[in-house]
């Protein structure tokens, strides 16, 4: 407020055209609400609505550490925003039992999201069926250099996904805000590494040795396989799937993973030189062209990550095969499950560890993969033929909602007649900013429904309940002011502004505190609690919205008319209701009789 | 109507004072004692954790294509829960697709689960106790919730500690906050193991909300008692006066605060205890209900005591005091009626700050610090023997009291 008179009317209309844009979009997402789920109706939680349950069996039996370490990384996983409220278990010593609210959701993708190991592996492409490289004795190869995809790597990573991973001083070589940055990344060769296979130390630059000119056995093995186009990799013999172990300490045969403008096709690939373990985040972005998604991969340059052990750190091994690779067609290639998801040729020496996968993303898997390979790779393996996906109803019984419901409508109606009968005039004020306030909730939450896959449970909707308790505390606050102030002498549209000076300075003192407790909750906690925090974070901030930029506004405006400012009876401010009606005269026994 | 409004009147005139922060020792052991009390009931009745956190067991029952059905789910639930079956008294039933109901309880020990399958299988005699799988669940919510969720709660204590010393300016007020929280979350954990209630995630995310819920009100009652102990030199209270007058302040908003936020947890509480039985929703609602009720009391009656101790403590506060103390006597009214001296107590009637045990007794006349006097017929009630006034005065309200009028000349009485 630049004028020192206040401007209720025009306030009051902003507000007012920013709930109907608010309404706006919320009508808009409404209109994609798919068939099975009912528009302007909040996504329920697992008790109150049911979902998809998943249970998912080990291959063999794991150990108990094994199968509580899966349930966390699959907790996370599904978890990952953190607002949809799943519920993971361990069943048995076998299973883990995976529940979802919703039962429109996209099961593939959810299943896949759930079983996806997430081993991811950097390895280097010794030859393919895209180009022959090495191995020209192999058969059945497209001539090389066909249909090979945009290169996506560049060293001047300007990510433009998010503004957090700035491109960082590509000079000094490690970006790498956690770990232990080490300046000039070294790539020389660790003095003794861990004895591999062979008993050997074993480097990038062996490995890149070898995708020159790999071992006879290697390429005869090479040949022992097809893919089909689903880009499962076949015996070429008898045509069955080859169920290839994925060491990271051997060269693989794997195949790629089909795209839109190219076929799945066969590689053999080194052995693995940089694990998914030794990757210090992942995020889903846009790529620079703007078109389709990617992940974009960070590494970091820990020596204790680092595999194989002793060897540098994942940043100076990619810089190691950046250098040696760099303006030549050798590739090297992204495997995650065996599968190879990008094999992209170097265009440049990258120096800190920034790289992104490519393919055909959409936002989803890219999220999705992103996720996946943030939280770590599953210790153990399912089995694909036992895992079982139900529909599962509500855990609480029908009732229980619309009892909830109805305890919080009754003590809504309630506060407002209290709020009535003790601030008369002023009441119209609390019960109009009370409606205000759950039209905006209501709103939100439809809104975060179909964005960010909020649900609602049912402590969530009490915990919205009791955020009335909160939100009209501010009210009780402000008008205790506009009180004293008048007891001071003021008139009330004096009263209003130095009332409001000093309530808006204890409100947001005190939000400041609840929005802190919710940030923490949202931030360090799981599941259900992470929920809680976000509603409380959500009720918080539309409680000084609606306080700042409506009730306020609000009682400016009554204030401008005379019943209210000239002290009548049911304005709520007259003489009588502040007590300052009757004097009472002093009595000659005061002095507490002591 | 006009009570309340005329109490909240005297209160905010200082007129009418509650002594919120005298006597600190004997508050201290009143919440002392209930925090024991709490800990006590936790040692004697420990906390009932459910199913997510200790893992149980859960039964499959294949009742057959299209019986799976959300009432038959609501009966068995029903059913078991008042099968008495020890450790089954809270079953989650749920719909498997179309043909089979999971049941999930705590953990059953081999009797129980055979005493469970019979139940089932009275209830559905199409199901062979041998076609039910039983089959033990791992807790959803283990070690590893609880840790982050401390972590969680340890860092926002620690900002929380760092932003009211920030904003207050003052470390005491941090430290009183803190305190008044460790009390509210001890009485309502004591009141949650007394009732008997199942620790469900919905009660821990009760409880997290009353850590919040808690420094909040206490923040609304410090923020005027920075507010009234921001100029203490300029008058003639010492610091306790000035904080004591803000809680008298705020105790109105206090009221109000806790009736409104109380009511609807009430009602929910009610309908869910008494109507519903065991769910989420009364575990949730108990948890805040007390931890609200609790929150509010300690944010009057516990922090600013704790907050005017601990700044009594203080050299210059004290000194402040005993110079307020003796304005306080230099400004007394010299004509106020004395009553008859009961005791030997001093007649100024002060609140002797350095001596707790001297402190004013629950209501008393505390010094008025921006008092104006009320309009009053005559001077009646201000304590002076006033003279007979030579001149007719009428009203006028402008300055609280009659003043002499104007007349000409010749109306004027004769000197």
């Amino acid at each position: 407020m630049a004028a020192r008179r206040p401007r209720p009317g025009r306030n009051l209309i902003i507000f007012f055209l920013g709930l109907a844009v608010v309404y706006g979009l919320t009508a808009l997402s409404q209109a994609g609400v798919k068939p099975p789920e009912k528009p302007w109706r909040p996504a329920l939680g697992l008790d109150l609505q049911g979902g998809t349950r998943i249970t998912l069996t080990t291959d063999g039996t794991p150990s108990k550490e094994n199968l509580e370490e899966a349930r966390r990384i699959i907790d996370q996983r599904v978890n990952g925003s953190g607002v949809a409220e799943a519920a993971v278990t361990t069943q048995g010593g076998r299973n883990i039992v995976v529940e979802v609210p919703g039962k429109g959701a996209d099961r593939d993708q959810l299943e896949e999201t759930v079983k996806r190991q997430a081993q991811l592996r950097f390895r280097l492409v010794a030859c393919s069926d895209f180009s022959q490289g090495p191995c020209a004795q192999s058969t059945g190869g497209l001539p090389g250099g066909l249909g090979r995809p945009g290169l996506d790597l560049s060293a001047d990573g300007e990510p433009t996904d998010d503004p957090s991973t700035k491109a960082t001083d590509a000079a000094t070589g490690t970006a790498d805000p956690s770990g232990t940055p080490e300046d000039g990344a070294s790539s020389e060769a660790p003095a003794d590494g861990a004895a591999d296979g062979d008993g050997k130390a074993f480097t990038a630059e062996d490995a890149i040795a070898w995708a020159r000119s790999p071992d006879e056995a290697s390429i005869a093995e090479f040949g022992k396989y097809t893919c089909d186009e689903k880009g499962v990799l076949l015996n070429a013999t008898d045509g069955k799937p080859a169920d290839l172990e994925d060491d990271p300490d051997k060269p693989l045969v794997a195949c790629s993973a089909p795209q839109k403008d190219r076929p799945s096709g066969k590689y053999l690939l080194s052995r693995s030189i940089i694990e998914g373990t030794e990757l210090d985040g992942a995020s889903a972005g846009t790529p620079q062209n703007g078109v389709g998604w990617q992940v974009n991969i960070e590494m970091g340059n820990d020596k204790k990550r680092a595999n194989p052990k002793g060897s540098a750190g994942a940043a100076s091994d990619f810089e190691t095969v950046s250098r040696a690779f760099q303006g030549t067609q050798e590739q090297f290639a992204i495997v995650l499950d065996a599968v190879v998801i990008s094999d992209p040729v170097m265009t440049a020496v990258i120096t800190d560890g920034r790289s992104s996968i490519t393919g055909d993303f959409t936002e989803q898997e890219a999220l999705d993969l992103a996720n996946s390979l943030k939280f770590g790779a599953l210790p153990i393996k399912f089995d694909d033929k036992q895992t079982s996906v139900e529909e599962i109803g509500p855990s609480l019984a029908g009732n229980q909602l619309n009892a909830g419901l109805t305890a919080g409508a009754i003590g809504l109606v309630l506060v407002m007649l209290y709020c009535l009968f003790y601030y008369r005039g002023l009441g119209l004020v609390v019960v109009s900013s009370l409606f205000v306030a759950a039209a905006i909730t209501y709103a939100m939450v439809l809104l975060l429904s179909e964005t960010a896959g909020f649900t609602l449970t049912l402590p969530g909707i009490a915990g919205l309940i009791i955020a009335v308790g909160i939100t009209a505390d501010s009210f009780v606050i402000f008008f205790e002011r506009i009180r004293d102030e008048m007891r001071e002498g003021k008139s009330m549209r004096v009263a209003v502004e130095t009332g409001w000076a000093r309530a808006r300075v204890t409100r947001v003192a005190a939000n400041t505190v609840q929005i802190l407790s919710a940030l923490v909750l949202y931030i360090f906690a799981t599941g259900a609690v992470k929920g809680f925090g976000f509603a409380l974070g959500l009720t918080t901030l539309i409680d000084l919205a609606v306080l700042f930029w409506f009730t306020k506004p609000m009682v400016s405006w009554l204030a401008q008319f005379h019943a209210f400012n000239s002290g009548h009876k049911l304005s709520g401010l007259s003489k009588e209701t502040l007590g300052m009606d009757v004097a009472k005269p002093r009595t000659a026994s005061t002095g507490g009789g002591r | 109507m006009g009570r309340m409004s005329r109490l909240g009147n005297e209160l905010y005139q200082g007129r009418k004072s509650i002594n919120f922060v005298g006597k600190p020792w004997l508050f201290y052991g009143i919440s002392a004692l209930l925090v024991g009390l709490a800990v006590v009931v936790l040692f004697a009745k420990p906390l009932n954790m459910g199913v997510e956190f200790t893992g149980g067991t859960t039964l499959s029952v294949p009742v057959g294509d299209g019986n799976a059905t959300q009432g038959n789910a609501d009966d068995l639930r029903e059913k078991v829960a008042d099968s008495g079956i020890a450790n089954a008294e809270n079953p989650v039933v749920t719909t498997e697709g179309n043909e089979s109901l999971t049941v999930q309880v705590e953990n059953l020990t081999k009797d129980q689960r055979a005493e469970m399958s019979a139940l089932i299988h009275e209830e559905f005699p199409q199901v062979d106790e041998g076609d039910i799988t039983i089959q033990d669940i791992g807790p959803s919510w283990g070690q590893e919730v609880a840790k982050k969720a401390a972590i969680g709660v340890g860092i926002f204590l620690v900002l929380v500690v760092l932003f009211i010393w920030g904003y207050f300016r003052e470390w005491r007020m941090s430290v009183a906050a803190l305190i008044a929280l460790i009390h509210d979350v001890m009485l309502t954990v004591g009141v949650y193991a007394l009732s008997g209630f199942q620790v469900t995630p919905a009660a821990v995310t009760g409880l997290l909300a009353i850590l919040g819920f808690s420094l909040y009100d206490t923040v609304v009652v410090f923020d005027k008692i920075k507010e009234n102990t921001h100029q203490l030199r300029k008058n003639t209270q010492s610091y306790a006066d000035a904080a004591n007058l803000a809680v008298n302040q705020t105790l109105v908003r206090s009221i109000n605060t806790s009736i409104v936020a109380l009511i609807p947890i009430g009602a929910i509480l009610y309908v869910s205890a008494v109507q519903l039985g065991a769910s989420s929703l009364q575990d949730l609602a108990l948890a805040q209900f007390v931890g609200m009720g609790v929150g509010v009391y300690s944010s009057v009656m516990l922090a600013p005591r704790v907050l005017v101790h601990l700044k009594m403590q203080e050299t210059e506060v004290q000194i402040q005091a005993r110079r307020a103390k003796a304005k306080q006597r230099a400004l007394a009214d010299r004509y106020a009626s004395v009553p008859a001296a009961v005791d030997e107590s001093p007649v100024g009637g002060g609140i002797d700050v350095d001596d707790p045990a001297e402190l004013a007794d629950e209501v008393e006349d505390a010094p008025a610090e921006r008092t104006r006097p009320a309009v009053q017929q005559g001077a009646v009630g201000k304590g002076r023997n006033v003279p007979a006034p030579n001149r007719p005065v009428n009203e006028s309200g402008s300055s609280g009291r009659k003043q002499p009028q104007r007349q000409s000349r010749s109306k004027r009485p004769k000197k």
